[in-house]
């Protein structure tokens, strides 16, 4: 404490003049790294975007001005017959739907399985605190696996229709969710586990009434966020697949000119429908975690 | 608990007792919900629907590969190729040693004493345990001699015999006589048959990599080991090692170029950067739009103006994510510590400078850290929106399933993406602790 308070006597001073040059080459060689290093990450991006354009079928400046004409022409055919938009988005209400059932359903069982990979990879709650490496690893690989990838394989085995779509949702679901809740649990407060321990309740029952009522709000909002993510992909997955809105689109999209007014009529459902289920969650997410 | 009155032991038992049914509504909900999506998806039907066959199919292909020993009964030419492919064509004097031709004869043995012989008159199969199935034109029917009674495992028409064991499977048609032997392994995965390196076992191979004489004097042998593997035509290597890098090319310049484009956007609609209260709300509705039309329409969109490629890609990526970086960029702008731009605008900063040494340095790493969590999932979105744009590891996946038979690759394919992923996954963790540790 004297020390500081009266300044270090030990050692020569440093003089005032050495110091200030010292810190300006500190400055200046830190800069240089800092511009370095924003060279390269440029030149990275110039070249990727230069090697993306040239492997691309049209360049980056013939294809800008016809950015507008596609949405366009759409607009100008759908202006025409918009007469029969509001009708046409009716008729696609059932496919919405199915588009929605499977998100739901997906999120549903993906958390369910999430919540029981979550709980036994983390430490301190784990059934078995030895086999804790094997879930996580477990969730990493099917976080990794993309849906397309799963859902079309299944759709080979399957045949059509949505539970392909289903699984491969709930499957990446289980490991996106299951991380997410598993460092939730982390911090959850394990006196209520020890209390419970203490009146000899099971595994199921620590878990049930000691950490599901504490982590509940967190998780619930991570599952609605994953709602939201799975809405898209649901949509995706129908696009390249099949079964939902995405498909309805594609079939649209194939047909072209003629059918411009159906595939407004699932943009707008679709932005809506999405639009809506964000502003929700949203507002719902925000009451859940703030009480 | 004497002193407790009778009113709020009522009040806090009847909300026990509300708790409870909530707590078991809950779950009633769920499962009623589920019970309904059972329903409207027909999962009764699926049981009918389902092609368990096209399972063992895809299983038995992920591991296997196939050998057609085909010999075509107007000509007679014998054709030996994996996976029946022109590419795997197994060239005349250098056949598999479990295929012998004398003369009009060839026999096939397909192992644990499944013997098939084609000759002149028509083509036999020794099935042990069951005996000989013969079989011969006569006119334009196919004379069938086999034990009786016939087992369900051998299919006889007028016009055609297949015959499915566990050792192959055997056609004949009146055109022609084809054989399939099946073995565990991705046969030709670094050399085609083509190559001198071909058939040689992993000893030989590195005994000619370090010291062997030179098969081709024009270079050492490790590097036409390397030409031939990267030219495989059967497993495609060059391609598929562009597609992966097409797909990861994707997800690098789709999550920068956003952060690039949403970093003064997000200046722009952060309240206290931007005093002008309808240019913020402006941009705020402009992110949210961007959000809600969602990748999937802006990468059709983009995709009429651009055409297929990894570009169209990389710039549907760059679209959807400034409508997210946007926001989060924002809000991070929003919450930062006002002290060091103060401190900054006490030395009399302007704007650009407060931003630059105020404002920077704070939110560098928090932005970055989502920017990387962003690059990793968007490598998996890549694979998708390729998919649909036609470019990267998403398109060879799409193709290699539609065309039904090349499991083998589809089963490449999906381990190559899966480490792809987890690679991505690695270096932006990586980078996003080194980041927040500083």
């Amino acid at each position: 404490m004297v020390d500081i308070a009266f300044g270090p006597d030990r050692g020569p001073k440093p003089e005032p003049g050495t110091l200030r040059d010292s810190y300006l080459q500190q400055v200046q060689r830190r800069r240089l790294y800092g511009g370095l290093l924003l060279l390269l990450f440029v030149v990275l991006m110039a070249s990727g975007f230069r090697m993306a354009e040239d492997r691309n079928a049209g360049g980056f400046l013939d294809g800008l001005p016809m950015l507008g004409a596609f949405p366009a022409e759409v607009l100008s055919e759908a202006w025409e017959k918009r007469a029969e938009v509001p009708a046409l988005a009716i008729s696609y209400l059932p496919s919405l739907i199915e588009t929605l059932n499977i998100a739901a359903v997906a999120t549903l069982l993906g958390a369910l399985a999430a919540m029981a990979l979550a709980l036994l990879s983390t430490r301190g709650l784990a059934r078995w605190p030895r086999a804790t490496g094997i879930f996580r690893r477990l969730m990493d690989a099917l976080r990794a696996v993309p849906e397309i990838v799963v859902a079309l394989v299944l759709i080979f085995i399957l045949g059509g229709g949505p539970i392909p779509a289903v699984i491969a949702i709930a499957l990446h679901t289980a490991g996106a969710l299951g991380k997410l809740f598993s460092e939730v649990a982390e911090n959850a407060d394990l006196k209520p586990v020890e209390g419970l321990t203490s009146v000899g309740a099971g595994w199921t029952q620590r878990m049930w009434l000691g950490v599901l009522p504490q982590v509940a709000p967190n998780w619930i909002s991570y599952a609605l966020l994953r709602f939201e993510i799975n809405v898209r992909a649901s949509a995706i997955l129908g696009f390249v697949g099949e079964g939902g809105i995405g498909h309805e689109l594609k079939l649209a999209m194939q047909w072209g000119q003629g059918r411009y007014d159906q595939v407004v009529a699932i943009f707008l459902m679709l932005f809506l429908t999405i639009a809506l289920i964000d502003r929700l969650s949203d507002r719902f997410r925000t009451r859940m975690v703030k009480g | 608990m004497a002193s407790l009155d009778a009113a709020l032991i009522d009040d806090i038992s009847s909300r026990f007792i509300r708790r409870r049914l909530v707590a078991l509504a809950l779950p009633a909900l769920v499962l009623a919900y589920l019970v309904y999506a059972a329903l409207s998806f027909d999962v009764a039907g699926l049981a009918a629907r389902a092609r368990l066959d096209n399972a063992a199919i895809l299983l038995s292909d992920f591991w296997n590969y196939k050998t057609h020993v085909t010999r075509n009964n107007r000509s007679g030419a014998l054709t030996v190729a994996v996976e029946g492919e022109a590419k795997g064509t197994y060239p005349a004097g250098k056949l598999p040693d479990w295929v012998t031709v004398q003369g009009a004869v060839t026999t096939i043995d397909l192992g644990r004493g499944h013997i098939v012989t084609y000759d002149d008159a028509g083509a036999r199969y020794v099935v042990p345990g069951y005996g000989t199935i013969d079989i011969r034109p006569e006119g334009d029917r196919l004379a069938l001699t086999a034990p009786e009674p016939l087992p369900d495992w051998l299919s006889v028409s007028d016009t055609r015999i297949s015959v499915k064991t566990d050792a192959g499977r055997f056609n004949y048609t009146r055109s022609k006589v084809e054989t399939f032997r099946y073995q565990p392994g991705w046969e030709l995965f670094f050399f085609t048959l083509d190559s001198p390196f071909h058939d040689r076992s992993w000893g030989e191979l590195a005994a000619l990599a370090l010291w062997g004489d030179r098969v081709d004097s024009a270079r050492p042998n490790i590097l036409a080991m390397l030409h031939d593997v990267w030219t495989n035509k059967m497993w495609r290597h060059a391609d598929v090692a562009w597609a992966i890098f097409e797909t990861m090319l994707m997800a690098f310049l789709g999550s920068f170029g956003a952060a690039l484009v949403a970093l003064p956007l997000g200046f722009l609609a952060a309240s206290n950067m931007m005093p002008l209260r309808a240019l913020r709300f402006a941009l705020r509705r402009v992110f949210d739009f961007i959000r809600g039309v969602d990748g999937l329409i802006w990468t059709i969109i983009l995709s009429r103006a651009f055409g297929p490629g990894p570009m169209t890609g990389a710039l549907a990526i760059l679209i959807t994510d400034t409508g997210s970086f946007g926001k989060l960029f924002s809000e991070a702008l929003e919450n930062i510590d006002e002290k060091q731009v103060e401190g900054v605008r006490s030395t009399g900063a302007g704007a650009l400078l407060r931003a630059r040494f105020g404002v920077i340095p704070q939110v560098t790493p928090v932005l970055l850290s989502q920017v990387l969590y962003y690059l990793e999932s968007n490598t998996r979105s890549a694979t998708v929106i390729g998919a649909i744009v036609g470019g990267g590891i998403g398109l060879m996946l799409t193709q290699a399933i539609i065309t039904q038979k090349d499991w083998e690759e589809v089963a490449y394919y999906m381990v190559l993406i899966v480490l792809m992923v987890m690679l991505m996954d690695t270096i932006s963790g990586w980078l996003r602790r080194r980041l927040i540790r500083g």
